[in-house]
C-alpha cells in the first residue's frame, strides 16, 4: 500500500494551527469564489452543450481544488501549460469571462478565431499558452519555455497540468527527464483524477504512486490530497518557490476525481460505480474549503448562497451576450498558418471564394 | 570586395550558425551530440566552446523530447536551431513537429508564432541503408505551417539557413549529407540571406525542363549534360524549396519546353513529384507536349547493398528524358 497522500483539511473544516497562514483570509475567500464560480459555469456550459448551443464540453467539477490551489501559487505572468481541464486556473488568473465564452462558442471575438474545438484555450496577455487535444505535447513546452526563462534571467517559473493518463506518454517521459536533466524552474501538476476517459489508473501503471516516478527523473516528488486547496497550496507553492530559487522541477500528483463524464460525448456510468462517486462526493474540494471558511469565520451560508447568485446572473447576461457574436468571418480560415499566406494556399482561397461568389444563397448555408 | 573562401556545405553551414550566435542573443543550439563534439558531421563544431554550454547543448537522446523543449524555449522568447542526427530519426518528434509547431500559429490565432529551426541530413548515397538514407521532405510538405527548404551547395546552404534562422515560420531544413563534403565554393564571410521560396533556374533549355533539389541538383545536371551529348537541349531547376515551392518559375519553363520532369529520391508513391505534376498540369495542361514524369527512389524501404539502384542515377534521369523529349 501507498503512503496516504499529504493533506491539510480535517473532515470538520479545521486545520493544523502550523497551516493557519498558509493563506490569507482574502485569498482564502477569492478562492472560494473562484471555485464558486467555476461550477456555476460548468453546469450552465454542460445545459447549453445538451441544448445543442455549444458543440462540446468538458466539466471540472471536483477538481477545481488543485486547479486553483495550484494557479494561485504563482505570479501572474508565470505561464501555465493546461491540459483542458482546468477552468480554475484561467478563472484565477483573471481570464474574462467573455473571452472564455466566445472561445467556446468559437465566434468572431474569440482571440483563437473559431479555430479550436471548446477548452482549447489560449491567452497569450495572461500567460496561457495554446491547448492541443494529443495529450502531453505542452509538457516539453513547459520544459522549453522554463529553460528560456532561466537563460534570459526572467524569473519565470511555468506550471504544466497533466491527467494521470497521460503520465503513459512519451512527452511524459522525456519532459522530466528533460526538465530534471537542465534543472529548469518548472512544476508539473498530475491531476489524478482516476480514469482517462473510461481507462481506470490501474491500466495505465502498475505502479502505486506516480509521484514516485520523480525519482527516476532526479525531480522531488509529493503526492497529495488534490481536493485539499490548503495542500495544494502548500505543496505547490513551495515547489515554485524551490523553483523560482535555483533548486528545480518538482513533479506533485494531486489525487483527486473527475465527477463528471470525461466530456460532453461521455456516459461514466458504464465504467464506475455511483458507490464509487458518492465516496467521492464526500471529499467535493468546494463543501471542504467551504467549511474550513466557516470555521475561520469568514463565510456563511447566506454569504455562499449570494455568490453563487451574483455569479449566476453574471453568467446568464454573458452568455446571452456572446451568442450574439456572429461566426467569424470566412477569411480568418485562410490566415495565420504562416507569417505569410504560401502562393499554393492562396490559389485554393481564391478558388473557394469564386466558388462562395458563385453560389446564390448565403454562405451561412454551406454544409 | 568583401571577403570570401572555398568552403564546403559543413563549413558553410557552421560559419552561418556562427554569425547566428553572434548576432542573435536568443539564438540557442541544441540536439544530440552538438555540443563540445560539434555533432557526428561537425556542422556545430566549436560553436560550444564559443557561445557557451547554455546556448549550445547536447539534450537527452530523445527526438521529441528535443523539438518539444525547443518549440518551449521558442515560446519564451528564445530562437532556437534544433539539430536531428538524422532525418530518419526525426519520426519521434513528429507529433511535436505535426501537431504542435506546424499549428501553434494558427491555433492560437497568432497569438503565439514560435519559430524554429529544425536542421537534419537527409538522402542516400553514403551507404547508410534503411535508417540513414531517407528523404522525408512528402510527410513535412504535407503539413500546413512548416517551411521545408533544401539546399544543394555550400553557398547556398549558408544564405538559406541564415534566411531560416530569420524567418517567422518554423523550418524544416533538410541537408543533403551526400553533398556535405562532396565540393567546395566560394562562399562570402559576411551574414547573407537567400530568398527562402524561390527556384532556381541553373541551365537553360528548351527541350524538356528537369525539376531536382537538393542531392538530386547533381544528378539533374549530369543528366542534362548527358542529354546535351544526345543533342537534347534541357532546362534544369532547382526547387530549393518544397513547402512552400515556386510553381511560377518551374510553369514559365514548362510553357517554353512542353516538357517537364522530376527527380527525388523519396519513393515515388505520394512523394513530392506527384504534387509539382498535378499543379503543373493543372497550369500548363494546353502547353504540355508529352506526360509529365517523375524519376524517383522506388516504392521500397531504402536498401543497403544495392542503393545505386534505388537512387536515381544521372544516366536514368537521361534515360527518362529521351523517352520524354522523343514522345
Amino acid at each position: 500500500m501507498s503512503q496516504p497522500p499529504f493533506a491539510i483539511l480535517n473532515e470538520d473544516g479545521s486545520c493544523p494551527e502550523e497551516f493557519g497562514e498558509l493563506l490569507e483570509d482574502e485569498a482564502l475567500l477569492r478562492a472560494l469564489d473562484t471555485m464558486i464560480l467555476n461550477r456555476v459555469l460548468d453546469e450552465r456550459f454542460l445545459k447549453l452543450q445538451r441544448q445543442g448551443r455549444l458543440g462540446f464540453y468538458m466539466t471540472s467539477r471536483g477538481e477545481e481544488a488543485t486547479t486553483i490551489g495550484s494557479a494561485l501559487c504563482l505570479n501572474p505572468d508565470d505561464p501555465i501549460f493546461l491540459s483542458y481541464r482546468e477552468l480554475g486556473a484561467l478563472l484565477h488568473r483573471g481570464v474574462p469571462l467573455d473571452a472564455i465564452l466566445n472561445q467556446y462558442i468559437g465566434n468572431n471575438r474569440d482571440l483563437c478565431r473559431g479555430r479550436q474545438m471548446p477548452v482549447h484555450y489560449c491567452y497569450r496577455e495572461f500567460a496561457i499558452p495554446s491547448v492541443s487535444s494529443p495529450v502531453g505535447t505542452q509538457l516539453p513546452h513547459a520544459c522549453g519555455f522554463a529553460y528560456a526563462a532561466k537563460l534570459r534571467g526572467t524569473g519565470h517559473v511555468t506550471l504544466a497540468f497533466l491527467g494521470e493518463g497521460t503520465a503513459s506518454q512519451g512527452d511524459f517521459h522525456t519532459a522530466l527527464n528533460f526538465a530534471g536533466v537542465f534543472h529548469v524552474p518548472a512544476v508539473y501538476v498530475i491531476r489524478n483524477n482516476g480514469y482517462a476517459i473510461s481507462t481506470p489508473e490501474s491500466v495505465q501503471t502498475a505502479a502505486t504512486s506516480l509521484a514516485g516516478r520523480a525519482e527516476g527523473y532526479g525531480l522531488r516528488g509529493w503526492r497529495i490530497d488534490g481536493n485539499d486547496l490548503l495542500a495544494v497550496t502548500n505543496a505547490v507553492g513551495e515547489a515554485v518557490e524551490r523553483a523560482r530559487g535555483g533548486e528545480g522541477p518538482t513533479l506533485i500528483e494531486a489525487l483527486t476525481y473527475r465527477v463528471g463524464a470525461h466530456s460532453t460525448a461521455d456516459d461514466p456510468s458504464s465504467y464506475r460505480s455511483d458507490e464509487e462517486a458518492a465516496r467521492w462526493q464526500q471529499l467535493d474540494p468546494l463543501a471542504r474549503l467551504g467549511r474550513h471558511a466557516r470555521w475561520r469565520g469568514i463565510c456563511d451560508d447566506e454569504r455562499e448562497r449570494a455568490v453563487f447568485r451574483g455569479c449566476e446572473e453574471r453568467v446568464s447576461a454573458l452568455v446571452a451576450e456572446c451568442e450574439a457574436w456572429p461566426p467569424p468571418e470566412l477569411e480568418s480560415l485562410f490566415a495565420d498558418v504562416t507569417a505569410e499566406m504560401t502562393p499554393q494556399l492562396s490559389a485554393q482561397r481564391e478558388a473557394y471564394l469564386r466558388f462562395v461568389a458563385s453560389r446564390e444563397t448565403d454562405f451561412e448555408d454551406v454544409p | 570586395m568583401a571577403e570570401a573562401r572555398q568552403q564546403n556545405m559543413i563549413e558553410a553551414l557552421n560559419a552561418a550558425l556562427d554569425l547566428q550566435l553572434g548576432r542573435e542573443p536568443g539564438a540557442v543550439i541544441l540536439g544530440e551530440d552538438v555540443g563540445h563534439f560539434g555533432g557526428v558531421f561537425r556542422v556545430t563544431r566549436g560553436l560550444q566552446q564559443k557561445y557557451g554550454s547554455e546556448r549550445v547543448f547536447d539534450t537527452p537522446l530523445a527526438e521529441a523530447g528535443i523539438v518539444g523543449m525547443a518549440l518551449g524555449m521558442a515560446l519564451g522568447g528564445l530562437r532556437p536551431v534544433v539539430e536531428i542526427q538524422f532525418a530518419d530519426f526525426i519520426y519521434p518528434a513528429f507529433d511535436q513537429i505535426v501537431s504542435e509547431l506546424a499549428k501553434y500559429r494558427y491555433r492560437s490565432g497568432a497569438q503565439y508564432a514560435p519559430q524554429l529551426v529544425i536542421r537534419t541530413p537527409y538522402g542516400g548515397g553514403i551507404r547508410g541503408g534503411l535508417y540513414h538514407s531517407q528523404s522525408p521532405e512528402a510527410y513535412f510538405a504535407h503539413t500546413p505551417g512548416l517551411r521545408v527548404v533544401i539546399p544543394s551547395d555550400p553557398y547556398q546552404a549558408k544564405g538559406l539557413l541564415l534566411a531560416a534562422c530569420a524567418c517567422d515560420d518554423p523550418v524544416i531544413f533538410l541537408e543533403p549529407k551526400r553533398l556535405y563534403r562532396a565540393s567546395k565554393a566560394e562562399v562570402p564571410d559576411e551574414y547573407y540571406t537567400l530568398p527562402l521560396d524561390r527556384a532556381n533556374v541553373v541551365r537553360s533549355g528548351v527541350d524538356a525542363t528537369l525539376v531536382a533539389y537538393g542531392a538530386m541538383l547533381a544528378v539533374a545536371r549530369e543528366a542534362a549534360m548527358l542529354a546535351e551529348g544526345e543533342g537534347y537541349d534541357v532546362e534544369v531547376i532547382d526547387l530549393v524549396s518544397v513547402a512552400p515551392y515556386d510553381l511560377d518559375c518551374v510553369v514559365r519553363s514548362v510553357e517554353k519546353t512542353g516538357r517537364m520532369l522530376i527527380v527525388h529520391e523519396a519513393p515515388g508513391s505520394c512523394g513530392f513529384g506527384g504534387e509539382l505534376m498535378a499543379a503543373v498540369q493543372e497550369r500548363a495542361f494546353e502547353r504540355l507536349e508529352a506526360p509529365l514524369a517523375r524519376v524517383t527512389g522506388h516504392d521500397t524501404p531504402f536498401p543497403y547493398t544495392l542503393e545505386a539502384h534505388y537512387l536515381p542515377s544521372a544516366e536514368r534521369v537521361a534515360f527518362e528524358l529521351r523517352r520524354l523529349v522523343e514522345y
